[in-house]
Parts: structure tokens; sequence; C-alpha cells
């Protein structure tokens, strides 16, 4: 919020606090200065002139040269200028040689038409104000100051410019911060200074007044409703003063009452309404739920139609103002207008939120209604506005007034001892210091002993524990009282991961050693990328969780495979001139699944393209991952719709399918725009890591010699390597090793046959194996392959 | 014919000539043949013994043993001699262009995300800190209820949280974690809770996922100066030894007292600079000690239990510390970008 320093002054002296100081102290008591306007700030050697002489330009129809009196800078300054508002014995602006003007214009001394100009006459424009600050301000031409002036005197001091405003973050806890009083509390309590009450006298003139009704229909959202009459109102301008303030906070000057309403909105962070009684019909106020598909048309004339969840104050006939968000189309107060019912409220935050939200409609007062009001300032304001109407002249106050909810009743006293608010802090703030400020801020305090029961003022609605106490102690006592201390209190505890979180870890790394980026890809993605896998309705991956309110169509479900992601990720390389890359994401897939929630599963999932990948390279690289866990994968062939119908592969791990990897299919690849071969792998990590052993134990060495042996084999072209590894170690328990070396097709082979070399490596049990017991196994391998697959050995 | 003598004086000169000359183990084995072996000529001048005088044939085959021990000394440093030059001409002719590439062996990385949460977990995992990781889809009470969020919260607006359906969101914080920990761990205890976070927003400072950490205690007798060590022994680890810390009031609904912590700025060390605005500090994070309400909502006694809680961004601290000025870099996925961030 904007806080106008010269306004802060008014409550509580501040003249002397440097601003470097007072920025300080409202940021370490919790109130973050954000900015710092200086209002004509820009504005630089700018000085009163008294016009001394006047002449028409020999050489022009429309300039005239003046000559003033502008002080210690000269006492006969000649000036060129095209204004015509001017005259001899006037007070004027002078923008001396070098000066700067509002929106950083620079002056210098120039030539016009052949005379010398040492500067220019400002208007009130250039000064960067209008009739609002300065009366005569928007007058076209030069600015004529009303009254004689020392010549020579800076003119920010004669207009009162040289003001500083900050701009003030207010946390959610303390809405009653939200204005110039509710921080001069804090200053006050701060420096310890007196903080000026609030004039809030006023004097009823108009004894016998024609009654006005008021009544709430739905006290859920409208807790406190006070309504005041005034007659007689004067609808005219405001004074300066109030024109200025409501400037510098950002409020245009309307009229007189409207001003006042704005004025105690900034002053008292209560918004306020001023009801024309000629609008308001047999001046009765409703204020109740609107009524479903209830329309109302407001000040700038559009219409709304409103739900159950809208509050409405209604006149005997009809709406006429959206509560805590906008006037009605008739609400507006006019030069015509002769007496009026101030409304003061308190609506609920939420439901003023959620209709300012919904309607898209906000204001001044809709965001300080969903900041949140209290109660007890509802009263104040309302007396404040009379004071004023009173103190300006601008009506007669009526004696009817209606307080519907009424004052709010007190707070509950916390009651707790000085240690307990002590221990949160962990340093010893003395008994008197925390007496002292918890007084300074208005808490009424019961003290016996270490006990103490402290009531919170009444506009404060965010104190409920001895925490709240502590926190108001500190922030005043000053928050470079806590010294660093690393939990002496404490238990000691083991941290650190756990064995999965560290399975976790390890695949990152593996994958990072295999030459792969770990890529971050957000959670949801457009059900078009998705498509673009088509995959059967059925499968796993339409399984989808939609999001009800997502940014666009292009983050609308959650991840259901993060294979798209990565795709977009290959894509957005390749399209950047990136001949290749590795890439995975350790990610969640999310699938609406049997129960009440969505099933979270960790996926890992590797994707590499580039003229260099093949199958197999990254094939190695899921080997590298299964062998640095020590797991066996075993690879079968299978289909994809998304992937190369001749190279994609099942991932089994102890018989169960964890996964798959393939080659994009051409199809793919065009409609990612990828360009070049690519290939996916994606793996379940949660049976990945369970099949992890957490123990290993050490097994001897073989005792006797491992024993190698090549054969070379001839099969049918469809017997794959993995059928023929698996069979030969089924048929001889020796059999540790077998590793495919050669395939060969061509002559001497019978049609559709290959011939494989495998080397296999038989590891002796408690004896050395000898030439029998190695034929033995070669007979038993033999018989295997031919009985299943009509292998033969190859002569 | 020459005496035996003679013959003994001429192989010593040939042989001493064909040592001299020899240049390769190849000629050397051949050489050592020609004198030494079955038929060479040294053994051939034994066979001679047989010829000469009963009377000689002593000081004869003294002499021949002393060719024989003379010549197989010479074939001994000549083979020393030759090997050593074999050796030195196959290490000129290996010779490499130590400036020629390496074979190809290509190394990923981790995202700096991923380096960052490391590294934070091994500063918090060494003060006993377990690590965390609950839904990412969580229910509404978890993400705001327990977490003492008033119903009217602009949080909970559709506006600003990411919904599945009337219950079910994607978490806008970690906090949820110190919920689900507090409901099912055995207190004491310390834990961190890292994740991807969700938020409706996406403009040029904000993706609508992102990474925090957060992290909660739940001992006896906590207060705000065991925050303040905790946090400046993370900052200190994070940034560098002399980095500073700063408390300074703040407002969050689960905690209370609740802090804004700043760190001194790191690309200036507080002098103050564009990063820091001229301030000297950084805001990096946000705790406070844990509502006794929410201690309460998870079935905790706070009479008996207290608690801290802090939260920060890990996409932030990633920033901070590699200077990143953009948070979509990180996010992005070029391999120009992460091929930045090898550890």
């Amino acid at each position: 919020m904007l806080l106008p320093i010269s306004w802060l002054n008014e409550y509580v002296n501040v003249s002397d606090i440097p601003t470097e100081v007072l920025q300080k102290s409202l940021f370490s008591c919790g109130f973050e200065v954000e900015e710092v306007v200086n209002f004509g700030g820009e504005i630089s050697r700018c000085v009163v002139g008294k016009i001394l002489t006047l002449v028409p330009h020999e050489n022009s129809d429309h300039l005239q040269i003046v000559t003033l009196d502008v002080g210690e800078y000269s006492s006969e300054l000649q000036i060129v200028t095209g204004a015509h508002n001017i005259s001899v014995g006037d007070y004027v602006p002078v923008a001396l040689d070098g000066s700067t003007l509002a929106g950083g214009i620079k002056i210098k001394n120039g030539m016009l038409r052949g005379v010398p100009s040492y500067g220019m006459l400002c208007s009130g424009q250039e000064l960067g104000i209008d009739d609002d600050w300065y009366e005569g301000a928007s007058v076209n031409g030069i600015l004529i100051l009303h009254d004689p002036v020392a010549p020579g005197t800076d003119i920010k001091d004669v207009l009162d410019m040289n003001q500083e405003i900050y701009d003030v973050t207010i946390t959610a806890n303390r809405p009653d911060c939200q204005s110039v009083y509710g921080l001069a509390r804090e200053v006050a309590a701060y420096f310890k200074r007196e903080l000026k009450p609030l004039a809030l006298d006023y004097t009823v003139s108009v004894e016998r007044d024609e009654t006005i009704h008021v009544s709430v229909e739905d006290a859920d959202l409208c807790p406190r409703y006070i309504a005041h009459d005034v007659k007689d109102v004067v609808v005219c301008k405001s004074p300066e003063l109030i024109r200025r303030r409501l400037k510098m906070c950002g409020h245009n000057a309307i009229n007189s009452i409207v001003d006042i309403t704005n004025y105690i909105l900034v002053e008292l962070g209560q918004p306020m309404h001023a009801f024309d009684c000629d609008h308001v019909t047999d001046n009765t106020i409703i204020v109740r739920r609107a009524k479903a598909g209830e329309t109302i048309q407001t000040l700038d004339e559009k219409v709304f139609e409103l739900t159950t969840d809208n509050l409405l104050i209604c006149d005997a006939k009809e709406p006429v103002c959206i509560a805590g968000v906008m006037g009605g189309l008739n609400s507006g107060i006019r030069e015509t207008t002769k007496d009026i019912i101030f409304e003061a409220a308190k609506f609920a935050r939420d439901s003023v939120r959620k209709t300012s939200r919904a309607l898209g409609q906000s204001s001044a007062s809709s965001a300080k209604f969903s900041k949140g009001v209290d109660a007890y300032t509802t009263e104040l304001a309302m007396n404040r506005a009379l004071h004023l109407i009173c103190e300006y002249g601008y009506g007669k106050v009526g004696c009817t007034r209606f307080d519907i909810g009424g004052a709010p009743t007190a707070n509950t006293p916390v009651t707790t001892t000085y240690t307990d608010i002590n221990r949160v802090l962990g340093i010893q703030v003395p008994v008197e210091e925390i007496n002292g400020i918890l007084s300074r801020l208005n808490f009424e305090l019961i003290v016996d002993g270490d006990k103490i029961s402290a009531t919170a003022p009444a506009y404060r609605e965010d104190v409920e524990s001895y925490p709240d106490l502590s926190e108001e102690v500190i922030r005043m006592y000053g928050y470079d009282h806590i010294t660093p201390k690393l939990m002496e209190n404490a238990h000691v505890t083991s941290g650190g991961y756990t064995f999965e979180q560290k399975i976790f870890n390890k695949v990152q790394d593996t994958l990072a050693e295999a030459g792969c980026f770990e890529t971050i890809s957000y959670a949801f993605y457009s059900r078009a990328e998705l498509d673009l896998l088509r995959m059967p309705a059925g499968a796993l991956e339409n399984d989808i969780v939609s999001i009800m309110n997502p940014l666009s169509d292009n983050y609308a479900i959650m991840r259901t495979t993060l294979v798209p992601t990565l795709c977009q990720v290959m894509a957005r390389n390749a399209k950047r001139g990136n001949e290749c890359g590795r890439f995975f994401e350790i990610a969640r897939r999310f699938t609406k699944g049997q129960g009440d929630r969505p099933v979270e599963e960790m996926m890992v999932c590797v994707g590499a393209y580039g003229e260099n990948e093949t199958f197999f390279t990254v094939k190695g690289i899921t080997e590298k991952l299964a062998d640095a866990f020590k797991l066996n994968f075993e690879y079968r062939k299978a289909t994809k719709p998304f992937l190369h119908p001749g190279m994609t592969a099942e991932i089994l791990l102890n018989g169960r399918v964890i996964g798959y990897m393939g080659k994009l299919s051409y199809e793919v690849t065009a409609d990612f725009e990828i360009g070049k071969s690519a290939f996916i792998c994606d793996l379940e990590f949660a049976p990945f890591a369970a099949a992890v052993e957490s123990h290993v134990k050490y097994k001897a060495i073989p005792k006797f010699p491992e024993v190698d042996r090549d054969y070379a084999f001839v099969a049918r072209e469809e017997i794959t390597n993995g059928e023929i590894v698996r069979a030969v170690k089924a048929a001889c328990p020796a059999v540790s090793k077998v590793k495919i070396f050669d395939v060969y097709r061509g002559k001497n082979l019978p049609e559709g046959h290959k011939s494989v070399a495998y080397k296999v490596t038989f590891t002796p049990g408690d004896k050395a194996l000898d030439q029998e017991q190695l034929d033995a196994y070669t007979s038993k391998i033999l018989k295997r392959l031919e009985r299943m697959y009509g292998i033969t050995i190859r002569s | 014919m020459l005496s035996v003598e003679e013959k003994i004086l001429e192989i010593r000169s040939k042989m001493t000539a064909d040592l001299e000359s020899v240049s390769s183990s190849e000629g050397l084995t051949r050489l050592w043949g020609e004198y030494l072996g079955k038929s060479g000529c040294v053994t051939m001048l034994s066979r001679e013994l047989g010829k000469a005088a009963p009377a000689d044939r002593p000081a004869l085959g003294k002499a021949i043993n002393a060719l024989r021990g003379w010549a197989e000394e010479q074939f001994k440093a000549a083979e020393s001699a030759v090997k050593q030059r074999e050796l030195e001409e196959r290490y000129l002719r290996e010779a490499v262009d130590v400036t020629m590439p390496g074979e190809d062996l290509p190394v990923g990385g981790l995202n700096p995300v991923t380096i960052v949460r490391r590294q934070l977990i091994d500063v918090f995992g060494g003060l006993g800190f377990k690590v965390y990781e609950g839904p990412e889809i969580e229910d509404d009470y978890h993400n705001f209820t327990a977490l003492n969020t008033p119903m009217e919260h602009p949080a909970r607006d559709k506006q600003d949280t990411f919904y599945i359906n009337d219950d079910l969101l994607l978490r806008t914080h970690t906090s949820p974690g110190q919920i689900r920990v507090m409901e099912s761990w055995e207190p004491p205890f310390k834990v961190l809770v890292p994740g991807r976070v969700f938020r409706c927003d996406d403009d040029a400072t904000h993706t609508p996922m992102f990474h925090q950490m957060e992290g909660l205690v739940i001992d006896k007798n906590l207060s705000l100066c065991d925050l303040h060590g905790l946090l400046d022994t993370m900052a200190k680890a994070m940034f560098t030894p002399d980095t500073k810390t700063r408390f300074r009031p703040s407002y969050f609904p689960f905690t209370e007292p609740s802090v804004e912590v700043d760190v001194s700025c790191c690309e200036c060390g507080g002098k103050g600079c564009s990063l820091c605005k001229g301030t000297g500090w950084i805001e990096i994070l946000g705790g406070g000690v844990v509502n006794r309400k929410v201690i309460e909502n998870c079935g905790l006694n706070p009479d008996e239990w207290s608690g801290l809680a802090f939260g920060f961004g890990l996409d932030r601290i990633s920033m901070l510390k590699y200077g990143v000025n953009n948070i979509h870099i990180l996010f992005d996925g070029d391999t120009r970008i992460l091929s930045q961030f090898k550890k």
C-alpha cells in the first residue's frame, strides 16, 4: 500500500527520523518498503519568479519577452515565452538553465528568433500537477501562483511537492495495517512515540429525519453493517489537503462526498459507500444474497448476471450495489444529490474476493475487503466520515444510525508465561521489554509473576496463542537478537537417504555416465502430444488424469508416459542444430487407476537421437544400467504403436516386464519433427529398485580354472540370440556365460539359415573339468538346441 | 694351417667386428649360432682339441674356455645394447600426436536442480535429516487445511492451484510432506521433503511447475535460534563460508513466528549489485516455528513437541548458484545448456 510520509506525520511525528532509518525500521518490524516514490522528485532548479516587464518579441507575432526577479539567481532574468495568460507582477514557476521538469525534460538557455532566453516559464502540466494539486494548475498557459512568494524560492516548497511516498508490503495476517493510521500505530510503537488520536467527534444536526430502514438478511457474508444518514450535502470540490493526499495514493478526486469515502479507505483501510437517497427506493437498504440469475447494471454500465454466492445491497425495489465490489448504475453521487446514506460494513473477505474474481471487477474497495476488514474499524470509519462532514461543512449529520451486527466481542486473552514466550525465541528478552512492547502495541496486560495474560486490541484478529506474542516481541525487539545455535536441546537423529533413494541417485549417475543429460519437463502436456503415440483406447497410456483448470490445452493432462516430453526435448535439440543427444528423465507418470486416488509411479525414461545411435547403442545404455546394479535384463521382441515394428523389445527383470525400448517409428519421428533416428527406453523404477540386493555376500572365486569352448551352430533365421543363450544355460548348470561373437549368412548354409558362433564359459564345481566332462556338457547342450530349435553344430 | 692360438685370435677379432656391426635381435641370434651354436666356430674349436698334442691340451683347453667365456660375455653385452636400441626405435616408431582428439566416450550430466538438491541433502543429511517424498497429487486436507490455511485463503482459488477434482490437486508446495511425516513418524525427527510443485503461473519469471525443498524438525524446546543455526549452516555450505543470514518477520499460516530469510548476496558479498538490487541481501527462503495448530492437526501434543520448518525453491537456489537468469532455462533440455553443469 502507498504511504505518504507527510500523512503519516500527522499521526506520529517522524519528521526528525531520516528516511533510511524509517524504512529500515518498518522493514525490521515486518513491513517491507518495496519502493520509495518521490512525488515531484524529478523536478529540480525550478524557482519562483516575479514578472517585472513584459514586451512583445520583434520578430514574432506570438512570443513575448519577459524579465523576472528570481531572487538569488538573478534580479533581472530574461525569458522568451509563448504564453499569454501572464501579466507584470505575477508570481510564476521559472525553470532555470540546467533544470529538470516532470517526465525528465531538461531546460537549457537558448535563442528564440534571435533573442536569448535564460530558461522557461512553466505550466502546471510541466510540473506534473493539475487542479487537484493546486488550483489553476490545469490552466492552458503558465501556472500563476495565488499569493506572493519570495522570488528564488524552490517551487517544490511552494507547491508542497517534496513528498516521499512509501510503497509498503503488508503480510496477509495484518489487514489492520492496510492503512495510514494502521501503519502509524506500528511506527509509534516502534519509536516509542505518541500516536495522535483520530478525530471522531461529530455533531448531529438533524434531530428528526425521515426514517431509513436497514436490514441484513445474510449476516454470514456481512458480520457488521453501519448506515448513517447525512442531509443537505454539499457536493463540491474537496479541499486541497484531501485532493493532494488522494492523488498521492492513486485516487482521483471526484467530489466532496466520494472523496471522503476514499480518504477513509486510505486512512483507516475501511471501504465506505455513499448512497444518494433519491435513488434508494423507500430509503430502505437490504443486504442479501443475489438470487440465481438476478442481474445488475453497474456504474460503468455493464450488466452482470449473478449467483447466490454474490452479496447485494438492495433498496426496496432492486439491487443498487454489488457489496464491496461495485456500485450500481444509479448509486453515484451527483451535484444534485441532496441526502445521502453512508455505509461502512464488514463483508466476508472470501465472498468479496470470489465475487470480484468471478465478475472480473475489482476496485480499491474490493481489494481491501479481500484482504480483510475488522468490525471494530468499521465504526471508527463511520464516525470519522461524519467528523469530516462536520469539519468541512459538507452536510447535516442525521440522528439515525443502524449498526447491524454491532461491535465485535473483545479478543480472548492469551494466557501464558514469559518463559514460554522466550522459549520460542531461544533468547531471554527481559520482562520489562516484553511488557513495554506489548503495551505499546495496545495489548492489555495482566501480570502475575511469570504468568502473563495479554489481550490483543480490537483491530487485531491474528493473535491466538503465545507464539504470536513471541512474534510481536521479537519484531519490535529486533531479529538481530536471534543468534544462530545448532539445536543444543534436540535429540541426535540419523539422517540421509533411504536405500531406494540411493538407488535413485545411482540410476541418475549411471545414465549420466552413459552420456545422457538429465532433463526436467513439466508433469503435464496436451492430449494431442500423447495421441501422437497412437496408443489404443484401452492402453495404460490412455488412463488419463485430467486437470480441471489447466493453463491451456497444452498443459491439460498429467503425463501417463514420459515419452512425448522426451521426444519434444530431442526435437528441440535437433531443430536447433545439435547433431545428437542422449537424455533421461526420472519422474512420475500419473494414471487414473482403480482406487480413489490417481496412481503415481516413478519412471526412468531415456531418449537418444543422432546418426550414430542404433538400437544397440541404446541397448548398451540399458545394459550398463543393469550391470551397475548386478541385475540381468532379458529382452523379448515386442511391438508398440509408436516404435519401429522390427526394433522394439520388452525388457524383463526376473520374468516380469518392467519396460520396453526401441526405435521411434518413422511416422512418430516425423510427427515430433525430430528429423533423425531416435530411440526410447522406458523402465519402471520401483521393480527395478526392489530387485537390487541391499546386502552383497562374498562368493569365493572358483578354485579350478574356467574353461571356454567355442561353438558354431546352424540355426533357422528366426531363432533369436536370446533363445539360444537361454537354451544353452538351461541345458547345463556349469555354464556361467554365453556370448555370441559371430553371425554368418551365405554359402554352404541351407536356405533360410544362419551360422552363429558362441563362446561358452564353463565354471567347474569342486573338481577341475576334464575332457570327458566337457564332452558330456557339449552333448547335453547340442541335444537341447536340436530338440527345441532344430539347431545343429556346424561341421 | 693356423694354429689354435691363431684361430682364437682370429675369432676374437672377427667376432668383435661382427658384434659391432650387428643391429637387430635376429642378427644377434644368427651370430650367436655362428660362434656359440652347435656348429659355431667356438664350438668347432673345442673339437679340434682332440687333434692337439696331449701336453698342449690343458693349456689349449683353458684358452678355448676363456674364449667361450669372453664370447658369452660379449654376446650378453651386445644383446643388451641391441635390445636397448630396439626399444628406443620402437618408442620412436610408436610416438603419437598427443594433441589428436581422444576417443569419444560421451558423458552426460545431471540437471542443475538435481545437483543443488543433492548438495542440500548432503548438508542437512549430515545434521540428521532424513529424506521423504510425498505424492505430487495431494488432497485439500494435506495441502491446505492441515497447514492451517483458512478456507477463504486465495491460494485455494482455481486461479492459483491446479485441481484434479474438488478434493484432489497438484500440490502447491512441499509442505504437505510435513503433515504426512508428522502423521506417520515417531518424534523426534528431522526430515527434508524435496519435490516438484505446481502453481497456475506461466510467464517470464514463473513456470507452472518448479521445485521446493521443505525441512521440518520435531523435537522438544526448539527455538528461532535453532532455526537460524540450521539455515546459517546451510547458507555457508551452499554459497561461501562467509555468507551471512538475516531474519525478518513474515507470515505463513503454518508457522508462528514466521520469518523470511535473506542471505548476503552471493554475487557482491553484500556490497550491493544488480542481482541483489543494491540491498546486499537476497531472499532465499521462508520458515518459522511450526504453528501449534499444525502440530495438533497431526496428532501431536504442542505442549510437548515443538517444530521448526523452512522451505525454499531449488530452482531459485540453482539459479543463484550458477548465475542462471531465466527459470525457463532449467526446463529447456538443450545439450548446450545441460553440458555446462557436469559435476
